[in-house]
This record gives structure tokens, C-alpha cells and sequence, in this order.
């Protein structure tokens, strides 16, 4: 186990390389459109997508009943190829966009984090193609105890 | 300077499993405080990851990820002893890194 110390001297280091070598770790723009969106639709398309469409071999993992809704673990996963975006949202979050993944070659199509509901809702995992066809899976979770301080 | 990742990444049949987790608020900024005040949107936005200097993920988040947020993934074709490092950044400017070996 590095100590903190050895932590904070490598991060630096990893710092002062990025930046020496110019890679565009930061190029990255937020998609505030999508993020802001109050629709699974919005958001959608906001982050690239078309119409959606159902398809099983888009995976959603979490669980039927959140006690907390502040903690809810979700996964996201596919063995679809040509897969540029995994989405996590939840429909009755007032911004439904979780969390977009970028896919490439060198992960592996599965990411799972955890996200606060306020309420009861469907949870959708979006894999965005890289023909821009948006497939979708739902499950609908239920909280017990909201997120927001409900 | 937030507080440092916890970074667990193992290596088994070619691939290397991370699991990480942040030490961040992710204030929503849909709470109101005590004297009925939106508390201001703080949230980690962008995430990326890399491997042996190599970059592997990028990922953006919203406020809706909880608090002290978990992430896990897969890279493909890692081995034990190369070095992951994970950054993040959130919507306030603040950024941090964090390296670990894959065991």
C-alpha cells in the first residue's frame, strides 16, 4: 500500500507528464445539454443518440428495491460491438443523465458506479451506437428512502 | 485538496478489474441548506483513467452520481504490476490523481 505522501509525489509526477506531453486529457467537453436534460428523449439526443429502441443485450444491473436512494448501485454492460456511449438515467430524477462512459478498445464494455434517486423510477442503460442508434434496456427500482433529503 | 482515491485494481485472465472510490460531496444543487438556500451545484464531472500512461476511459457524470462516488471497470490486457491512475475533475475547477499498482 503506497502512503499518502507516495500518492501525492506520483499524482504530481503523472501531472507533469500529462502535461508534457500534451495530451488532451481535459479536451474533453462536459455535455452540459445532456446532463441538463429533464427527458430520457432530451438527453438522448443531446448526447448524440437517435430514436430509442429496446435491445436485451444491453444490460442494466441493479437492484429491485433501493433502501437508499442515496446509494444506488448501478451497472451498465454490453457485448454489442460498435458501441461508442453507455449511459446510466434515471427517468424521475429532475436531470435524468447519471453517468456516459466512453467505450473504446481498450475497456471492457461494463462500468458500474452508484447514483442517487429521488424517487420510485425506471432506470434506463442507453448503449449509443456508433451509428448513432440508441439501444436501450430499463428496470424499474424502487426506493424505499428518497435522496433528497426526503 | 480533496482526499486521496481508493483504488483497488486485480489483475486475473488478462484483464485487470479496478474499482475506485472518491472522496467527493457531489452536492446536487437541488438541497436547500438550514436557512432554506439552494445549496450550489459541487460535483466531479469528468473522469478519466489510464493505463501505463496510456489513456482507457473517459467517463462524464452529472450531480446525480452519490456522494463519495464508486466506479468500477475492466481494462483489457493488464497485468499485475502496471500502474492505473485515475483523475478527475469536477465543476468547480478542482482536479486530482491518484496512481495505483494492479495486484
Amino acid at each position: 500500500m503506497n502512503t499518502r505522501r507516495d500518492t501525492l509525489k506520483q499524482g504530481a509526477a503523472v501531472a507533469a507528464l500529462l502535461a508534457a506531453a500534451g495530451y488532451p486529457q481535459y479536451a474533453l467537453a462536459f455535455n452540459k445539454n445532456a446532463f441538463e436534460a429533464k427527458s430520457i428523449t432530451e438527453a438522448i439526443k443531446a448526447a448524440g443518440g437517435g430514436a430509442l429502441v429496446e435491445n436485451k443485450d444491453v444490460v442494466l444491473t441493479g437492484p429491485d428495491i433501493a433502501e437508499n436512494g442515496a446509494v444506488v448501485p448501478l451497472g451498465v454492460s454490453t457485448n454489442l460491438s460498435g458501441v461508442k456511449d453507455l449511459l446510466i438515467l434515471v427517468e424521475k430524477n429532475p436531470n435524468v443523465l447519471v453517468a456516459m462512459f466512453k467505450v473504446n478498445d481498450a475497456v471492457d464494455a461494463n462500468f458500474m458506479t452508484r447514483a442517487k434517486m429521488g424517487q420510485s423510477s425506471d432506470v434506463y442503460a442507453v448503449a449509443i451506437m456508433a451509428d448513432g442508434r440508441a439501444l436501450y434496456s430499463k428496470k424499474e427500482v424502487k426506493v424505499t428512502l428518497g435522496g433528497c433529503g426526503g | 485538496m480533496a482526499d486521496p482515491m481508493r483504488i483497488r485494481a486485480q489483475a486475473s485472465g488478462g484483464k485487470a478489474t479496478v474499482r475506485v472510490l472518491m472522496s467527493h460531496e457531489m452536492e446536487t444543487g437541488q438541497r436547500r441548506d438550514s436557512a432554506g438556500k439552494l445549496v450550489p451545484a459541487w460535483f466531479i464531472q469528468e473522469v478519466s483513467a489510464s493505463h501505463n500512461g496510456k489513456p482507457v476511459l473517459t467517463a462524464e457524470w452529472g450531480p446525480a452520481v452519490a456522494k463519495n462516488p464508486f466506479l468500477q471497470f475492466t481494462i483489457k490486457g493488464a497485468k499485475a504490476g502496471d500502474k492505473v491512475s485515475i483523475t478527475w475533475k469536477d465543476n468547480k475547477g478542482d482536479t486530482r490523481t491518484d496512481e495505483a499498482t494492479i495486484s
